[in-house]
């Protein structure tokens, strides 16, 4: 039984403060997870923001080459979103199915979100070549260039949460559902659905402003 | 101290031969002393209580009051005398950027000295280059390396580019520095109002002849400066785009080159980077750009307009747009 | 045009451009005696170790340690050292500035003292002030609020070591290769497309030691907000505490737009891109811009904890409760916010309009109102106090005044007409460097003075840390008094040969400034030798050596891993001061086991790979950087896999730790 340390100081009149310094049961401070991750991811943001300014300043600047309009094909892009934004709503699933401990249910969905950003990047390098062989590479302009830079950047966030994806598959099916792993889980549905927000920026601000 | 005084004379930023460092000066003057008001008596108080209540002096001992840490009355005097301070000197900042903005034309030519009517600026064209100061005088049609000349008392406009990379244009006697950048203009106005020799430098690090990248400013009489652009167009060389590549490559301490003639546009093409045969000038670039996007825009509209059935007066005054 | 790679000899496939020719040593006799002594110095250190047999313990107990407080130790440490290389820069520099006059070019040629200026800016601030001010951090924050440790300890002992391996690889730029010659912010190498390594050296050491700052701001935000004793409210937070919390946030919200601007420009370098180029519609403006969005607050990174450091101190040796404690935080709050709105007041010259320029040149003005104000609550917390001039009382009253006149020499560049005639001085230099000495590096001195007994169990030698204070304060008026006068004659920095020779007196001054600041640093450096010999009569028995108001003085001096056998519960500001006030009785007994974090070697294996991978990507070893990176990947996954993080120190330790202090407190009263 922990000695409760409280002391009492008799004032200059015999009246008595009593003040505990110690707790009868030692506090444990709260799990710092998840609001540390969400600082990084805004830390994230900053850098993205950076990207998006970039865009800003150097988006008209083709060098006198083709322009948004000429260059970038909306239905494609069209199909790439849809890739995304069904994968968060799969990953959504996944943590549904993790809130009732259902292992084998999370590990299906978050396979079905992993082969949607597969498809998702999948497109965009097809997309990334296609601007390559027409001329507008990364080093064609300035606008290309910060088009490269920004969504490069988003696309290379996916690539690894891709990776990180099959690598908490593989710490959820060897270990299950413990707590540890439902922590990794809620950072990286936050990361998910953040990449989500981001590419929702890309598309309006770099697509369709750049085309319509 | 002494030093300090003897060196009085030779503090440029305070004591300089052009109007416009003049009044850059004043305000060096005017800002310290403001704020002065605020530090002297700062340090004084923190020397003063520093020694007033150290732990073995009297009033340690008397006026010892270790609960005391709090005085609204005081706070309020803390954050409101430098607040009025900042504000005086916001005020003095807002007004005095406007008026000392280096694109502004000048307004006077000194302290009681308004401008002639009809009088034209004196146009320089400065280029930075690895690690000399070219200069284009237009109404001259003559240029000079490293060396710069104005007559007294008449205003000066810069127009300011570089070849490769960021620089600063720096005479102190005449005005405040301005960066001088690749692909762009910036301008300076200035003016001189005491013949003499000053000196010029570039005061943004630029590479590895930086320190070499000095000059002369020739404050000059109408006369003198005469006899100055005849010199050039006697002894100089011409500037053609060849000595032009020429000068681009990397040199230091070049002595000071006088050029009889420039070539047509060679300031413009500089400006643009498009000196050699080939190279895209960039305001055409910027132009084709422009105009993709103006193109973009009015198809945009344009077929919008199309999709209207119904033609409403909105409607039709779009159409009249383009 | 496009920024490619220029090469005299064509890449090796493995060794990239690595040539007999980038060991400099070869040519320049400088180099050559420096790797010599860093050679004999380094095998000194390397025999000592094995003759003590400490390899096993450095590598258990420091290197893998997760423990903050040995993190904070290990941060001091980096910053003290690199500061002895920082100084022998700018020793380099006021020696070649003060014989460099018409036809004598100096010792150094321009392209090596190009070198020297970049790498004195790059390592003071991103390996000397940068450390020492996070070090103090770590060290202190979790005592302050009552905590174990920080939020993720790991990630703690990670940042470290990332930071470190930014500082290896410039230092590795002395003897293989060569640094930037562009200044501490790259500017001169927009449009310059500089090919050479010097560049790439410093993009990878500030984007690697980047990392390890940003992750370690999440870090102590998180502990901030998450780990308080109970009943500390933020108003109740030690204001050490609250300036940490602040300059965290800052290094947050900042260091990403850096690492965005580097990476812009080593995309430029490595791909060819046209971000910051002259044509193909590259703006190098951005650049600017980029860059000081992130510098400005870089610089209240810095300070802020230096106000932090001076507030504890200034409040202990006054015998009285810091003055105006809310008015701290508002002003603290109120800085941190201001110093988002300010950037372009670092190149008014740069020619954005008069109304840009004057709106920029207000808000800067508007920040010296808080910080006026702090200034004012440090002189009336001395005021009817009882002042005892310690060490770091000296170098609080030195620096209140050094400040005051630094900081009226910022609000004066900050209207932008003077800004024009002052820009890019000798009078910029003097001024930032009165506000970054005068501020960071007294506070640091301060902070170490202060805490030394805490860290490390005894007090540091009084004689000497005076005469330390005395020749730094003496020393850098000397030097920089002659820099405000060089500036307005009109001198610009950088600069390696001045042709007026009537401005040689002034330099000599400035390097004999430099010599006395010189005297300073030995006499610090005595000062921990002879501290140390004479450690048993200069002990700290009790834990509270100078009658201290905050929690660290509650522990034992040096703390015991777990911090507190006890979490204690605030009542007040100056928790320790309101226990002591009631008469606050230590437990005796009824210890329990405690739970704690493991060490691990993960964070120290990540950083000698990100080492690795920036040094290939600086020497254009591509199989290296590829093999590098997959390697870092790797070990990231497999750390994740390890899933046993944390132990229990048995109740037992806690028992007979906490029994041998009980005996040491009766024993010295």
């Amino acid at each position: 039984m922990a000695d409760l340390a409280h002391s009492s100081v008799h004032g200059a009149h015999g009246a008595t403060a009593v003040r505990e310094y110690h707790l009868a049961h030692e506090p444990h401070p709260e799990n710092g997870t998840a609001l540390g991750f969400w600082l990084y991811l805004m830390s994230d943001c900053l850098i993205f923001a950076a990207l998006f300014a970039t865009w800003g300043v150097l988006g008209r600047s083709f060098a006198g080459g083709a322009g948004g309009a000429e260059l970038f094909d909306l239905k494609l892009v069209a199909l790439n979103t849809a890739f995304l934004l069904l994968s968060s709503i799969t990953f959504g699933f996944a943590m549904l199915r993790k809130q009732v401990n259902d292992k084998s249910g999370t590990l299906i969905w978050l396979a079905v979100t992993g082969l949607f950003g597969l498809a998702f990047l999948a497109v965009e390098l097809y997309e990334f070549r296609h601007l390559i062989h027409e001329g507008a590479g990364p080093q064609s302009s300035a606008a290309m260039s910060a088009f490269f830079a920004l969504v490069g950047t988003h696309g290379l966030h996916v690539t690894f949460g891709s990776i990180w994806l099959v690598v908490l598959m593989v710490q959820i099916a060897k270990h299950g559902l413990i707590h540890e792993n439902k922590r990794r889980l809620m950072c990286l549905s936050m990361f998910w659905h953040f990449l989500d927000v981001v590419w929702i920026g890309v598309f309006t601000f770099v697509y369709l402003m750049g085309v319509l | 101290m002494a030093g300090l005084l003897a060196g009085c004379s030779k503090m440029v930023v305070l004591f300089p031969a052009g109007d416009v460092a003049a009044q850059q000066g004043r305000l060096v003057v005017i800002a310290t002393l403001l704020m002065l008001l605020i530090v002297v008596p700062v340090i004084f108080l923190i020397l003063l209580f520093a020694w007033r209540y150290r732990q073995d002096g009297k009033h340690a001992q008397t006026d010892y009051d270790p609960e005391w840490h709090h005085s609204t009355k005081l706070e309020l005097v803390i954050w409101s005398a430098p607040l009025v301070i900042i504000i005086a000197l916001g005020a003095l900042t807002w007004i005095s950027t406007h008026q000392l903005d280096p694109y502004r034309p000048l307004d006077r030519i000194a302290a009681g000295k308004p401008i002639p009517e009809n009088t034209k600026p004196l146009e320089v064209q400065v280029v930075s280059l690895d690690w000399k100061w070219l200069f284009f005088y237009p109404e001259q049609g003559i240029a000079t390396v490293n060396e710069l000349a104005a007559p007294v008392d008449r205003p000066i406009l810069f127009k300011l580019t570089s070849s490769h990379t960021m620089n600063a244009f720096y005479v102190p006697d005449l005005a405040g520095m301005i960066y001088t950048m690749p692909g762009m203009q910036t301008e300076l106005n200035a003016v001189i109002n005491k013949p003499g020799v000053y000196k010029g430098m570039s005061s943004h690090y630029s590479g590895a002849g930086f320190s070499g990248m000095t000059f002369k400013f020739h404050g000059l009489s109408n006369a003198d400066f005469d006899k100055w652009v005849a010199k050039a167009k006697a002894e100089g060389q011409p500037l053609t785009r060849n000595a032009y590549r020429d000068l681009v490559k990397p040199s230091e301490r070049n002595p000071v080159a006088l050029f009889s003639t420039v070539e047509d546009g060679l300031y413009q093409r500089v400006l643009n980077l498009c000196v050699e045969d080939g190279q895209t000038c960039m305001h055409e670039t910027m132009a084709k750009d422009a105009q993709r996007a103006q193109a973009q825009t009015a198809a945009r509209k344009l077929a919008a307009a199309s999709e209207d059935a119904l033609c409403t007066a909105a409607t039709r005054t779009d159409l009249q747009e383009f | 045009m496009a920024m490619t790679e220029h090469t005299t000899a064509p890449a090796h496939w493995l060794l990239g451009r690595i040539t007999w020719d980038s060991i400099p040593m070869s040519h320049e006799p400088i180099l050559l005696w420096t790797f010599i002594a860093v050679c004999l110095g380094g095998l000194f250190v390397l025999a000592l170790l094995t003759k003590f047999r400490l390899w096993g313990p450095m590598w258990r107990d420091w290197l893998c340690s997760i423990d903050h407080k040995k993190i904070g130790i290990m941060y001091m440490v980096l910053g003290i050292v690199m500061l002895l290389r920082g100084f022998a820069d700018a020793v380099m520099m006021r020696l070649q500035q003060s014989m460099a006059f018409g036809e004598n070019m100096g010792y150094l040629p321009p392209h090596h003292y190009d070198q020297v200026f970049t790498a004195h800016g790059v390592i003071m601030i991103f390996f000397v002030a940068m450390p020492l001010v996070t070090g103090l951090m770590n060290y202190l924050v979790p005592l302050q609020i009552g905590a174990r440790d920080v939020a993720f300890p790991f990630l703690n002992n990670f940042s470290f070591w990332m930071t470190t391996a930014g500082a290896v690889l410039v230092m590795v730029s002395l003897f293989l290769g060569e640094f930037s010659t562009s200044g501490w912010l790259a500017l001169s190498n927009l449009g310059h497309q500089n090919p050479g390594v010097g560049l790439d050296y410093y993009i990878w050491s500030l984007q690697i030691a980047g990392v390890g700052t940003t992750l370690s701001g999440i870090n102590l935000l998180v502990t901030i907000v998450k780990m308080r004793a109970p009943g500390m409210d933020m108003m109740k937070m030690p204001i050490f505490t609250w300036t940490a919390l602040c300059t965290n946030a800052l290094i947050v919200a900042s260091f990403p737009v850096l690492t965005a601007a580097l990476v812009l420009m080593s995309l430029d370098r490595y791909l060819g891109t046209n971000f910051f180029t002259n044509d193909l519609g590259g703006n190098p403006m951005l650049y600017v811009n980029l860059i000081w969005i992130w510098g400005h607050p870089e610089v209240y990174i810095l300070v802020l904890p230096a106000f932090g450091v001076f507030s504890e101190v200034v409040a202990t040796f006054s015998r009285k409760r810091l003055f105006g404690y809310t008015s701290m935080v508002y002003a603290t709050v109120c800085i941190t916010v201001l110093s988002y709105l300010v950037w372009l007041h670092h190149f008014f010259t740069m020619g954005s309009g008069a109304s840009v320029n004057a709106f920029f040149g207000i808000t800067t003005m508007i920040i010296s109102i808080p910080t006026g104000a702090k200034i004012f609550n440090w002189l009336f917390t001395m005021y009817r106090g009882r002042i005892r001039f310690t060490v770091p009382m000296l170098w609080t009253v030195g620096f209140m005044v050094t400040f005051a006149i630094g900081g009226m020499t910022g609000v004066l560049l900050a209207v932008p007409p003077a800004d024009f005639v002052l820009h890019n001085s000798l009078f910029l230099i003097a001024h930032f460097h009165n506000v970054i000495i005068g501020g960071v590096v007294f506070a640091m001195f301060a902070g170490i003075n202060y805490w030394f007994p805490k860290a490390f169990g005894y007090k540091l030698d009084e004689f000497w840390g005076k005469v330390s204070f005395w020749c730094w304060l003496v020393g850098f008026w000397v030097a920089f008094t002659p820099l405000y006068v060089l500036g307005l004659m009109g001198v610009t920095r950088r600069a390696n040969h001045f042709e007026d020779p009537s401005l040689q007196i002034w330099f000599v001054i400035a390097a004999c400034g430099a010599g006395i600041v010189a005297l300073g640093i030995g006499a610090f450096l005595v000062q921990l030798g002879v501290s140390y010999l004479k450690r048993d009569q200069l002990r700290d028995h009790t834990g509270d050596p100078w009658d201290g108001r905050t929690l660290e003085w509650a522990t034992s001096s040096p703390p015991p891993q777990y911090n507190f056998a006890f979490t204690p519960v605030v009542h007040d500001v100056d928790a320790w001061w309101d226990m002591k006030k009631h008469g606050y009785k230590r437990p005796l007994s009824g210890f329990q086991a405690i739970h704690m974090p493991l060490n691990t070697g993960s964070g120290v294996v990540l950083s000698v790979l990100s080492l690795v991978w920036g040094f290939a990507l600086i020497w254009h070893m591509w199989p290296l950087a590829i093999a590098s990176f997959a390697a870092i990947v790797i070990g990231a996954i497999v750390h994740t896999f390890n899933y046993k993080r944390d132990y229990h120190i048995p109740a037992a330790e806690v028992v007979t730790t906490e029994n041998a202090r009980t005996q040491l407190l009766a024993q010295h009263g």
